[in-house]
């Protein structure tokens, strides 16, 4: 049991790390590209933006800590 | 273009991890003895290559958008991290990291660490050597297959990893000592901005999206996330200014 939350603690801080908030963000720009997509709408220009907006908003939080 | 943006991000991620990975094999090599710590490093080896080995070929039977979107989504969890990092550490607001520091470090905890022999090696030398090699190699390897095989080419991923094994090996053995002279934050910079930028890409063509000449476009969003990262350095330096 202790060695599969070891693994599992391993991969969440490789992938997810410090700011799970910014993990979460990209998903829901990456749904939201789809859902846009579904709905006819070429939304390449969306997952940029996410991602300045999500790392601005990422680094605020870390810089006021 | 999108050939030579895949073996220099391989390479750039990998030469990083692999300096790490050095420093902590130097540490024990120094300080318990060669033979156990060269042991470690060659069981953490073939324990990577049976992942990439294992792994690399399965990937290839899912689905090409599939794939992207999983892999543009890890990419960018995993690329907005180091671009986060190496931001904050470029404005001040984080320590750079210190091979010297971490190898004095690993060094001293090595040598208060006590003497168990197990199969004829210092046992602590072999777990350190290869826990060490095992968590940065297991970094190189999720770089080099999600890329290659996103990009769909798995070989020329593994190409930018190898020349940076090879390269950073040499060195690590003219050097005899961490190679502190390599500007690590530089290249997690680069990495982490290309990380997000092959994350940006697949995620949004794995989501249905189509980019305005497709693999062209690649360079324009490698420009576009260098300069968000460069303005929020700018940022973040005036308010540490201010805030001084």
């Amino acid at each position: 049991m202790r060695r599969i939350k070891a693994f599992g603690r391993f991969w969440w801080n490789f992938v997810v790390g410090d700011d799970w908030r910014a993990a979460a963000g990209v998903v829901i720009a990456i749904g939201a590209t789809a859902a846009l997509a579904a709905g006819g709408v070429d939304a390449w220009w969306l997952m940029p933006v996410a991602v300045a907006t999500i790392l601005w908003v990422s680094l605020r939080r870390e810089v006021s800590r | 273009m999108t050939a030579v943006f895949l073996v220099l991000s391989a390479f750039l991620a990998s030469a990083v991890e692999f300096v790490e990975a050095l420093t902590i094999v130097l540490a024990a090599g120094i300080t318990r003895g060669w033979r156990s710590s060269l042991a470690g490093l060659g069981t953490a080896t073939v324990a990577l290559a049976v992942i990439v080995g294992a792994l690399g070929p399965a990937l290839t039977y899912i689905p090409i958008s599939g794939l992207r979107l999983v892999v543009g989504g890890l990419l960018l969890a995993f690329g907005l991290q180091w671009l986060r990092k190496a931001i904050l550490r470029a404005a001040g607001f984080k320590a750079l990291h210190d091979e010297a520091a971490i190898f004095v470090r690993e060094a001293e905890e090595a040598r208060a660490a006590g003497h168990v022999e197990r199969a004829g090696l210092d046992w602590y030398a072999f777990t350190l050597s290869f826990k060490g090699v095992l968590l940065e190699g297991l970094e190189v390897a999720f770089i080099v297959i999600t890329f290659g095989s996103a990009q769909g080419s798995v070989s020329l991923a593994a190409l930018g990893a190898g020349i940076a094994l090879v390269l950073v090996a040499i060195v690590g053995i003219v050097v005899r000592g961490p190679l502190t002279r390599v500007p690590e934050n530089t290249m997690k910079f680069a990495v982490g901005a290309m990380l997000t930028t092959f994350g940006i890409f697949w995620s949004a063509e794995g989501a249905g999206a189509h980019w305005p000449g497709d693999n062209a476009s690649l360079p324009a969003v490698l420009v576009f996330v260098g300069l968000l990262s460069a303005a929020a350095v700018a940022m973040l330096k005036r308010r540490r200014v201010a805030f001084a």
